[in-house]
């Protein structure tokens, strides 16, 4: 069979329908190419490895991998849809921290806020403490100059002198 | 005469001191938490702070993407939190929209629909669900369910033209007449 050439192929009316038919087909199956090249879809294990490092915000304490709220149902289809776009683990744990609080990942983005700050506060606290304490500490002294006391020393005292020079007149 | 007593030999003064400290800052953490978590909602008469408020494209307020809270000085403010996921906040979504709708031509009245700890994804359907048109958007960090401290969803928020808070509702409203009950009060 003889194709026409070029435009007047084109201006045949005969072809318009089955050239548009083949051209929204190849369309078509070029956007689904680009679909699958995003990969398959995530598993549930890939997803469970990111919900576990996320908290619920219903429940306290849960972690997002085990709950079974509709909340957190939610939360893993987000995170489904996230891995299946190229999203890494970091990337979604991010988007979680910013969107929905730190509270849901469980892990304060700024640790040096988080752990050093309250850590320097203590020591510093127990620093002043100390210094303070010691200022105020003095030895403790015990008052043991009553008089009875005083009187018994001396008597004691006469009774060395005397046993002494008893001692001397022996020799 | 004096006599001094040598110190008692035992753990070092600045070991004992720093574990006082610490057991001292560990007290104060838990006994900050708990009187948070006693303190219950903003009370009413209290002035609400401005905060930043940001839509989901579809449910601007007015053609804008974000608002600050203090540029609706002047209108009466219902801020309504809910969530795709809370079943008790679609018993009220349907008196919500109908009361917006009642309101709206007046322009004296703004609803606010703060979607909490929500997928953008579940939040649409909701809202196309019930038919919601009023100004919505995410609370993001949840910086405005901290700021209201918030037990949960739903919860809706009456604030005056002066921005002061004049009733909160825990829970979602049974009619719609509820919610006219608080809102025509406030308009007078």
């Amino acid at each position: 069979m003889k194709v026409p050439a070029g435009s007047t192929f084109l201006r045949n009316t005969k072809y318009e329908i089955p050239l548009a038919v083949i051209i929204v087909i190849a369309l078509s199956l070029f956007l689904s190419v680009n679909v699958f090249a995003q990969g398959p879809a995530p598993t549930d294990d890939e997803v469970n490895k990111v919900a576990k490092k996320l908290y619920c915000p219903v429940c306290e304490n849960t972690p997002l991998d085990v709950c079974p709220t509709e909340a957190c149902r939610q939360w893993r289809e987000q995170i489904r849809e996230m891995l299946s776009e190229g999203k890494t683990e970091d990337e979604i744990i991010d988007y979680f921290a910013v969107t929905y609080g730190e509270r849901s990942t469980g892990d304060p983005r700024d640790k040096l806020k988080a752990y050093l700050i309250p850590v320097v506060a203590i020591l510093l606290g127990a620093a002043l403490l100390v210094s303070a304490l010691r200022m105020w500490k003095k030895p403790i002294v015990t008052e043991s100059a009553s008089p009875k006391t005083e009187a018994k020393q001396v008597h004691q005292d006469e009774y060395i002198a005397k046993m002494e020079e008893e001692l001397k007149k022996r020799k | 005469m004096t006599e001094t007593t040598p110190a008692r030999r035992g753990v070092a003064l600045w070991i004992q001191v720093v574990i006082w400290a610490f057991l001292v800052s560990l007290l104060a953490i838990v006994a900050m938490g708990l009187s948070r978590r006693q303190q219950g909602t903003v009370q009413p008469g209290e002035v609400i702070d401005n905060f930043p408020l940001t839509f989901y494209s579809g449910y601007e307020f007015g053609g804008k993407s974000e608002i600050n809270f203090e540029e609706l000085r002047g209108k009466v403010v219902v801020i309504n939190f809910w969530a795709s996921w809370c079943k008790p906040c679609e018993q009220e979504a349907a008196d919500l929209q109908e009361a917006w709708l009642e309101y709206e031509p007046t322009g004296e009245v703004i609803f606010l629909g703060v979607d909490y700890v929500d997928t953008e994804t579940g939040a649409r359907i909701y809202l196309k669900k019930f038919g919601i048109t009023y100004a919505n958007g995410p609370d993001l960090a949840t910086r405005i369910s901290q700021y209201f401290r918030i037990a949960g969803v739903p919860e809706t928020y009456f604030v005056d033209k002066d921005g002061v808070l004049r009733y909160v509702q825990i829970g979602p409203f049974s009619s719609i007449d509820q919610i006219r009950a608080q809102i025509d009060p406030l308009l007078k």
